[in-house]
């Protein structure tokens, strides 16, 4: 964990234009800066310790972590005896996590991009399109905020399911009213087999995330200046030449924090995944994976601790180079439903 | 493709292009009608087809890794080729007025059409099921709801939850509140320390529970010594070694330790951009008149970030109501630690009962909504001011 204070980059807000007290905080007594900074030492200490001691556990061998306390360590450093990778290597192999991170990967990347994508186009449309019911839908899809995915777990596992349980006639009438079309087709089942599938996970992610990708996005693509918009529209450009050449370029850094936020919340979601793509061994990740470990082997800490740690690591690497992006991302997602 | 139809259904909902048209007399706006909702859908359904297709060609013919990968890929290029695709088929084959009338709709309907299909659908349908059986056939009345407020496990889940709302965000704003007002008169060690209290964000629930249990492991007195931490200490203390997680009611205040943990880097960030934004001169007139630091800290800085205090508290009061995956990984609920989020997917994966299970969720849908309204809008309040 100490891997260089120096390349720690700077966690300091969206706000970073102010500038620094030149007093810090109208302190100048040293003996009182003092008291300050073993407080703030202690409290990180403190905060330290779960995730230090882990990642200690994880490189000891099973007799040493079973005989002796993890912070034992400290007074025999150097008895090569109790370090190991054999953790990892058998938990990486014969524990599945090697294709659980490769899960893992596959579930995120996609369930990061394809919202975003969706998202920019329908940014850009709610803030330089004219439409009928502009107002309306952007309305509509930040009403949807409010809605906790719990709520859809249900619903959308037994749609997926397809088959015949499946019923939607109380839509035709909606339907029906709204617009005359004939809508009886429609409530037999659809047959979709997307439980414990891939594609089915994605899609879930997707729709999760879509409300509070919308919303940024068009928080941010809305306060451009209009005026570069109407002058490239003036050169001949049309909506889909602007949206790829000018406002995905200008948009990086509010496409960056959500990225970061929805990758982090994939990569570490269990919930999604546990309902949709379930427990088996080709298609679990790494939550799945961990939890599985810790049901069935709650005491074997050599594992539990190198699997823990894999499932750590690259957000780790995220938060570490990544920071001042995934600050904004992570205050940003407050508003998640 | 049946599913075309019912999200032809769910884009009608919203009235957008269904008023005539004056310039374009029925048929045309008609036909704008048409044209727009199948611009709407046709992102989604050809997205689908093209991943569901690429799947389907891929099953058991290749290699896992190459399956990975070209998931990845066809997952990541996917929704930018259809859209492609579709705004290029309405710039080549509708006439320019038609087009320019129907393209807002290919781009922003796609999303409403995915919102209304995995959001819209599933509240109203969570809603119905509420009222129904085991199966989410049979029609039960309020006997869900009844079992919401009267079985034991429930009851005990709204107690906890209820402890957890009071203590969780109360503890993280006080610490973060604290450490960030702390944090802000170091110097140079300011953004390092301020990371080190942030990480555990980064972290996944599952994995800060493991973390925990390994804190709180626990040996029977004489089988060996403590390996969890708090265990050792309490015995280097003098006393005797506990199963933290089975003292009732106290596991449950040990449960939202983790959460706290969690939780409270998210609270100093926000309350340390608060507090860099109170005016210097402020503070300056403050001690000028002799107040003293800690007088500083209440009288001024205090209420000068109340809004942003609140956003906190309310940010963290729904993640509380959410919180499950830290309460199925310690305990899974047994020795009463239940929270309505672990009950509604115990009853709806554990027991198979969707009924019960949707009831619950529409219970957390209504305790989350006055909540996230008051943060939207503190949320775009704050936006408009930035």
């Amino acid at each position: 964990m100490s891997g260089g204070p120096v390349t720690v980059p700077d966690i300091e807000q969206t706000r970073a234009a102010k500038p620094r007290k030149g007093t810090a905080g109208g302190v100048s007594d040293p003996r009182s800066l003092q008291v300050v900074r073993v407080i703030v030492a202690v409290i990180i200490i403190i905060w330290l310790i779960p995730t230090v001691g882990l990642l200690i556990t994880s490189l000891r061998t099973q007799g040493a972590i079973e005989s002796s306390g993890w912070w034992t360590v400290f007074g025999s450093l150097f008895d090569t005896s109790q370090w190991t990778l054999t953790n990892y290597q058998e938990v990486l192999t014969s524990g599945g996590f090697d294709s659980a991170f490769v899960n893992t990967l596959i579930v995120a990347v996609p369930s990061t991009v394809m919202p975003i994508t969706m998202a920019a186009f329908a940014a850009y449309a709610f803030s330089w399109m004219e439409f009928k019911g502009r107002y309306f839908l952007f309305v509509f899809v930040v009403a949807l905020l409010v809605v906790p995915l719990q709520v859809a777990l249900i619903p959308i596992l037994r749609l997926y399911a397809g088959g015949p349980e499946f019923d939607v006639s109380f839509l035709s009438g909606i339907a029906g009213a709204l617009t005359g079309y004939d809508v009886e087709r429609v409530t037999t089942g659809i047959p979709l087999t997307l439980n414990g599938t891939f594609l089915g996970v994605w899609l879930a992610h997707m729709g999760f995330g879509l409300p509070l990708a919308i919303y940024l996005l068009r928080n941010f693509m809305g306060s451009l200046p209009s005026e570069l918009i109407e002058s490239a529209r003036i050169d001949g450009a049309d909506h889909f030449a602007i949206f790829r050449r000018l406002i995905i370029p200008l948009s990086v850094p509010a496409l960056a924090s959500f990225a970061i936020f929805q990758f982090l919340w994939v990569f570490n979601d269990f919930l999604v995944a546990l309902v949709f793509l379930g427990e088996t061994q080709d298609v679990r990740v790494l939550t799945i994976a961990l939890n599985a470990l810790n049901g069935q082997r709650g005491e074997a800490w050599h594992l539990l601790t190198a699997g823990a740690f894999i499932s750590m690591v690259l957000p780790l690497v995220v938060f570490f180079s990544l920071q001042r992006y995934f600050v904004r991302g992570l205050t940003a997602g407050a508003v998640k439903g | 493709m049946a599913d075309v139809e019912v999200e032809q259904q769910q884009v009608e909902k919203p009235p957008g292009p269904t008023q005539t048209d004056d310039r374009r007399g029925f048929w045309g706006s008609a036909l704008v009608v048409v044209l727009s909702l199948v611009a709407a859908i046709a992102v989604p359904v050809l997205t689908y087809a093209l991943l569901n297709g690429t799947f389907e060609a891929m099953s058991g013919r290749v290699s896992a890794i190459l399956v990975g990968l070209v998931a990845i890929l066809i997952g990541v290029v996917g929704v930018f080729a259809m859209f492609t695709l579709v705004d290029y088929a309405i710039k080549t084959w509708l006439p320019d007025k038609i087009g320019r009338a129907v393209q807002p709709y290919a781009w922003a309907g796609p999303a409403v059409v995915v919102l209304a299909i995995y959001l819209v659908y599933p509240a109203i349908n969570t809603v119905q099921l509420s009222f129904a059986d085991a199966t989410g056939e049979g029609f039960v009345g309020w006997d869900n709801y009844q079992y919401v407020f009267t079985d034991p496990a429930m009851l005990r889940s709204l107690r906890n939850t209820l402890f957890w709302i009071f203590v969780v965000p109360a503890a993280a704003v006080a610490i973060g509140l604290g450490f960030a007002v702390l944090a802000d008169k170091l110097r140079r060690s300011e953004s390092i320390a301020k990371s080190m209290i942030f990480l555990p964000m980064a972290i996944s629930f599952v994995g800060a529970g493991i973390v925990w249990r390994f804190v709180y492991s626990f040996r029977v007195e004489g089988s060996g010594a403590q390996i969890g931490i708090l265990n050792a200490i309490k015995v280097g203390l003098g006393g005797a070694p506990v199963d933290w997680l089975a003292i009732v009611p106290w596991n449950n205040l040990f449960l939202m330790i983790i959460m706290i943990w969690l939780q409270t880097g998210f609270a100093m960030v926000i309350l340390s951009g608060a507090i860099k934004g109170v005016p210097e001169d402020m503070l300056e007139a403050a001690r000028l008149d002799g107040a003293t630091e800690i007088q500083i800290f209440w009288r001024v800085i205090v209420p000068t970030i109340m809004s942003s205090i609140v956003v906190v508290f309310t940010t963290m009061i729904i993640g509380v109501l959410k919180v499950f995956d830290i309460v199925w990984v310690m305990t899974g609920g047994q020795d009463g630690t239940e929270v309505i989020a672990e009950r509604m997917i115990r009853n709806m994966f554990t027991f198979r009962n969707f009924g019960r299970g949707a009831a619950v969720a529409v219970f957390m849908f209504l305790a989350v909504i006055p909540v996230m309204i008051i943060n939207v809008r503190r949320f775009r309040e704050e936006e408009a001011t930035r």
